[in-house]
Protein backbone atom coordinates (compact mmCIF):
# COMPACT_ATOMS: atom_id res chain seq x y z
CA UNK A 1 0.00 0.00 0.00
CA UNK A 2 1.67 3.25 -0.82
CA UNK A 3 0.77 6.52 1.22
CA UNK A 4 1.29 9.63 0.41
CA UNK A 5 1.79 12.93 2.31
CA UNK A 6 1.03 16.19 0.67
CA UNK A 7 1.23 19.71 2.80
CA UNK A 8 1.28 23.19 1.72
CA UNK A 9 4.62 24.29 3.26
CA UNK A 10 7.08 22.80 0.80
CA UNK A 11 9.67 19.85 1.10
CA UNK A 12 9.55 20.01 4.87
CA UNK A 13 6.15 19.32 6.05
CA UNK A 14 4.79 16.58 3.79
CA UNK A 15 8.36 15.44 4.60
CA UNK A 16 7.42 15.75 8.84
CA UNK A 17 4.37 13.88 8.43
CA UNK A 18 5.84 11.15 6.09
CA UNK A 19 7.94 10.53 9.52
CA UNK A 20 5.18 10.67 11.94
CA UNK A 21 3.33 8.14 9.98
CA UNK A 22 6.20 6.22 9.35
CA UNK A 23 6.40 5.74 13.73
CA UNK A 24 2.81 5.42 13.55
CA UNK A 25 2.98 2.37 11.16
CA UNK A 26 6.19 0.88 13.08
CA UNK A 27 4.26 1.04 16.29
CA UNK A 28 1.38 -1.35 15.10
CA UNK A 29 3.77 -3.36 12.78
CA UNK A 30 1.97 -2.37 9.63
CA UNK A 31 3.89 -1.95 6.71
CA UNK A 32 3.52 0.18 3.97
CA UNK A 33 5.26 2.64 1.40
CA UNK A 34 5.07 6.45 2.36
CA UNK A 35 6.12 8.97 -0.01
CA UNK A 36 6.13 12.77 0.70
CA UNK A 37 4.76 14.62 -2.23
CA UNK A 38 5.45 18.19 -3.55
CA UNK A 39 2.77 20.66 -4.26
CA UNK A 40 4.02 21.63 -7.02
CA UNK A 41 4.98 18.34 -9.00
CA UNK A 42 2.52 15.90 -7.48
CA UNK A 43 -0.39 15.77 -10.36
CA UNK A 44 0.17 12.38 -11.80
CA UNK A 45 1.47 10.01 -9.30
CA UNK A 46 0.03 7.26 -7.71
CA UNK A 47 -0.79 6.61 -4.40
CA UNK A 48 -3.71 4.66 -2.36
CA UNK A 49 -4.16 7.15 0.25
CA UNK A 50 -2.97 10.79 0.53
CA UNK A 51 -2.67 12.53 3.54
CA UNK A 52 -2.91 16.29 4.16
CA UNK A 53 -3.96 19.08 6.24
CA UNK A 54 -7.45 20.16 6.32
CA UNK A 55 -8.11 23.02 3.31
CA UNK A 56 -6.10 21.22 0.73
CA UNK A 57 -9.16 19.13 -0.50
CA UNK A 58 -9.69 21.73 -3.24
CA UNK A 59 -5.75 21.09 -4.71
CA UNK A 60 -6.82 17.45 -4.39
CA UNK A 61 -10.67 17.97 -6.59
CA UNK A 62 -11.65 15.22 -8.89
CA UNK A 63 -9.35 12.48 -7.09
CA UNK A 64 -10.68 8.93 -6.42
CA UNK A 65 -7.92 8.65 -3.93
CA UNK A 66 -8.54 7.99 -0.60
CA UNK A 67 -8.39 11.07 1.44
CA UNK A 68 -7.21 12.01 5.05
CA UNK A 69 -7.24 15.30 6.22
CA UNK A 70 -5.58 16.37 8.90
CA UNK A 71 -6.57 19.39 11.27
CA UNK A 72 -3.89 19.15 13.96
CA UNK A 73 -0.67 18.10 11.98
CA UNK A 74 1.34 17.18 15.02
CA UNK A 75 -1.14 15.41 16.42
CA UNK A 76 -0.24 11.49 16.52
CA UNK A 77 -3.14 10.30 18.05
CA UNK A 78 -5.30 12.14 15.06
CA UNK A 79 -3.11 11.02 12.50
CA UNK A 80 -3.02 7.78 13.54
CA UNK A 81 -6.59 7.24 14.20
CA UNK A 82 -7.40 8.22 10.14
CA UNK A 83 -4.78 6.48 8.69
CA UNK A 84 -5.44 3.36 10.08
CA UNK A 85 -9.14 4.18 9.51
CA UNK A 86 -8.18 4.75 5.70
CA UNK A 87 -6.14 1.94 5.35
CA UNK A 88 -8.43 -0.40 6.46
CA UNK A 89 -10.91 0.79 3.74
CA UNK A 90 -8.76 0.96 1.51
CA UNK A 91 -7.96 -3.07 2.12
CA UNK A 92 -11.90 -3.51 2.11
CA UNK A 93 -12.24 -1.93 -0.87
CA UNK A 94 -14.74 0.35 1.11
CA UNK A 95 -15.54 3.67 -1.10
CA UNK A 96 -15.91 6.86 1.10
CA UNK A 97 -16.69 10.62 0.09
CA UNK B 1 12.61 10.95 22.70
CA UNK B 2 15.63 8.85 21.10
CA UNK B 3 16.89 9.69 17.50
CA UNK B 4 17.11 6.90 15.47
CA UNK B 5 18.46 7.79 12.53
CA UNK B 6 22.06 8.11 11.70
CA UNK B 7 21.90 11.42 9.72
CA UNK B 8 23.90 14.17 12.00
CA UNK B 9 20.86 16.20 13.62
CA UNK B 10 21.00 19.32 15.53
CA UNK B 11 18.98 19.44 18.94
CA UNK B 12 16.04 21.89 19.61
CA UNK B 13 18.20 23.50 22.74
CA UNK B 14 21.06 24.11 20.38
CA UNK B 15 18.53 26.30 17.94
CA UNK B 16 16.72 28.02 20.74
CA UNK B 17 17.98 30.52 23.33
CA UNK B 18 16.99 33.45 25.56
CA UNK B 19 18.18 35.73 22.32
CA UNK B 20 15.48 33.88 20.03
CA UNK B 21 12.20 33.49 22.21
CA UNK B 22 10.17 36.56 23.22
CA UNK B 23 7.33 36.49 25.53
CA UNK B 24 4.09 37.91 25.60
CA UNK B 25 3.91 39.91 22.90
CA UNK B 26 1.19 42.22 21.75
CA UNK B 27 0.78 42.62 17.86
CA UNK B 28 -1.82 43.91 15.22
CA UNK B 29 -1.98 40.84 12.88
CA UNK B 30 0.13 38.15 11.32
CA UNK B 31 2.69 40.43 9.14
CA UNK B 32 3.22 41.97 12.68
CA UNK B 33 3.87 38.48 14.25
CA UNK B 34 6.02 37.27 11.43
CA UNK B 35 7.69 40.45 11.42
CA UNK B 36 8.69 40.38 15.24
CA UNK B 37 10.22 36.48 15.18
CA UNK B 38 12.12 37.39 12.04
CA UNK B 39 13.81 40.37 13.82
CA UNK B 40 14.76 38.64 16.79
CA UNK B 41 16.69 35.81 14.84
CA UNK B 42 17.91 38.58 12.94
CA UNK B 43 19.68 40.37 16.04
CA UNK B 44 20.76 37.52 17.22
CA UNK B 45 22.90 36.94 13.77
CA UNK B 46 21.01 33.78 12.64
CA UNK B 47 19.29 34.71 9.70
CA UNK B 48 19.68 37.76 7.00
CA UNK B 49 17.07 40.26 6.80
CA UNK B 50 15.49 38.74 3.56
CA UNK B 51 14.35 35.27 5.42
CA UNK B 52 11.54 37.34 6.94
CA UNK B 53 10.28 38.65 3.78
CA UNK B 54 11.20 34.88 2.57
CA UNK B 55 8.81 33.77 5.21
CA UNK B 56 5.83 36.19 5.10
CA UNK B 57 6.31 35.27 1.12
CA UNK B 58 5.31 31.46 1.76
CA UNK B 59 2.86 32.72 3.33
CA UNK B 60 1.20 34.05 0.76
CA UNK B 61 1.78 31.98 -1.67
CA UNK B 62 0.84 28.30 0.20
CA UNK B 63 -2.02 30.38 1.92
CA UNK B 64 -2.53 29.42 5.57
CA UNK B 65 -0.76 25.93 5.99
CA UNK B 66 2.01 27.29 8.56
CA UNK B 67 -0.60 26.78 11.24
CA UNK B 68 -0.29 23.29 11.67
CA UNK B 69 -2.23 22.91 14.89
CA UNK B 70 -4.72 24.69 16.67
CA UNK B 71 -2.76 28.19 17.55
CA UNK B 72 0.30 26.91 16.40
CA UNK B 73 2.05 28.60 13.31
CA UNK B 74 5.49 27.35 11.85
CA UNK B 75 6.93 29.76 9.83
CA UNK B 76 9.97 28.62 7.61
CA UNK B 77 12.11 29.53 4.12
CA UNK B 78 14.58 27.69 2.57
CA UNK B 79 18.15 27.74 3.32
CA UNK B 80 19.29 29.50 0.78
CA UNK B 81 16.42 32.09 1.72
CA UNK B 82 18.89 33.80 3.90
CA UNK B 83 20.08 31.60 6.68
CA UNK B 84 22.99 32.01 8.18
CA UNK B 85 23.27 29.57 11.25
CA UNK B 86 20.72 26.85 12.02
CA UNK B 87 17.96 28.27 14.34
CA UNK B 88 14.33 28.33 15.37
CA UNK B 89 12.60 31.70 17.22
CA UNK B 90 9.25 31.79 19.12
CA UNK B 91 7.26 34.33 19.97
CA UNK B 92 4.32 33.97 22.42
CA UNK B 93 1.52 36.66 22.01
CA UNK B 94 -0.81 37.94 24.52
CA UNK B 95 -3.98 37.76 22.29
CA UNK B 96 -3.72 35.34 19.27
CA UNK B 97 -4.15 36.81 15.49
CA UNK B 98 -5.50 35.56 12.57
CA UNK B 99 -3.12 33.59 9.77
CA UNK B 100 -6.74 32.78 7.42
CA UNK B 101 -6.70 29.34 8.34
CA UNK B 102 -10.41 27.56 8.45
CA UNK B 103 -10.11 25.76 11.55
CA UNK B 104 -6.55 26.33 13.87
CA UNK B 105 -6.90 30.25 13.79
CA UNK B 106 -6.24 32.55 16.16
CA UNK B 107 -2.37 31.71 16.44
CA UNK B 108 -0.49 32.76 19.62
CA UNK B 109 2.20 30.46 19.20
CA UNK B 110 4.94 32.18 16.70
CA UNK B 111 7.40 29.62 15.51
CA UNK B 112 10.33 30.74 13.07
CA UNK B 113 12.66 27.67 11.96
CA UNK B 114 15.79 28.27 9.85
CA UNK B 115 18.03 25.77 8.43
CA UNK B 116 20.76 25.00 6.19
CA UNK B 117 20.63 22.27 5.15
CA UNK B 118 17.52 19.94 4.30
CA UNK B 119 18.20 17.04 6.01
CA UNK B 120 18.64 18.84 9.61
CA UNK B 121 15.91 20.81 8.60
CA UNK B 122 13.53 18.09 8.65
CA UNK B 123 14.74 16.28 11.85
CA UNK B 124 14.22 19.69 13.90
CA UNK B 125 10.77 20.15 12.58
CA UNK B 126 10.17 16.25 13.17
CA UNK B 127 11.82 17.45 17.10
CA UNK B 128 9.49 20.22 17.72
CA UNK B 129 6.37 18.47 16.04
CA UNK B 130 6.87 15.66 18.31
CA UNK B 131 7.16 18.30 21.70
CA UNK B 132 4.04 20.63 20.09
CA UNK B 133 1.88 17.24 20.30
CA UNK B 134 2.29 17.40 23.92
CA UNK B 135 -0.18 19.39 26.15
CA UNK B 136 1.63 20.02 28.86
CA UNK B 137 4.64 21.36 26.82
CA UNK B 138 1.99 23.51 25.17
CA UNK B 139 0.60 25.00 28.29
CA UNK B 140 4.03 25.30 29.66
CA UNK B 141 4.80 27.99 26.95
CA UNK B 142 1.71 29.62 27.23
CA UNK B 143 2.34 30.07 31.01
CA UNK B 144 5.58 31.16 30.34
CA UNK B 145 5.53 35.22 31.29
CA UNK B 146 9.28 36.33 30.69
CA UNK B 147 11.39 35.52 27.95
CA UNK B 148 13.99 33.49 30.52
CA UNK B 149 11.24 31.17 31.34
CA UNK B 150 10.20 30.43 27.84
CA UNK B 151 14.10 29.54 27.03
CA UNK B 152 14.93 27.44 30.08
CA UNK B 153 11.34 25.11 28.96
CA UNK B 154 13.38 24.37 25.99
CA UNK B 155 17.21 24.08 28.06
CA UNK B 156 14.72 21.23 30.39
CA UNK B 157 12.94 19.65 27.98
CA UNK B 158 14.95 18.47 25.02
Amino acid sequence: MRIATLCGMGFGTSMMLKLFIDDILKAEGIKAEVVPWDLGTFKGQQADIIVAPVGMESNLRGTTTRLVLIKNLVDKAEIKTKILEAMKDVSDGVTRG
Amino acid sequence: MTNSSDVKSISLGDLIGPKTVKAQVQVDNWEAAVEGVGQLLVAAGKIKVGYIAAMKRVLKEMGPYAVIAPGIVLLHARPEDGVLEPCLGLMTLKEGVPFGHPENDPVDLVFALGAVDKQAHILSLKALAELLGQAEFLRKLRAAATDRQLAEIFGTTV
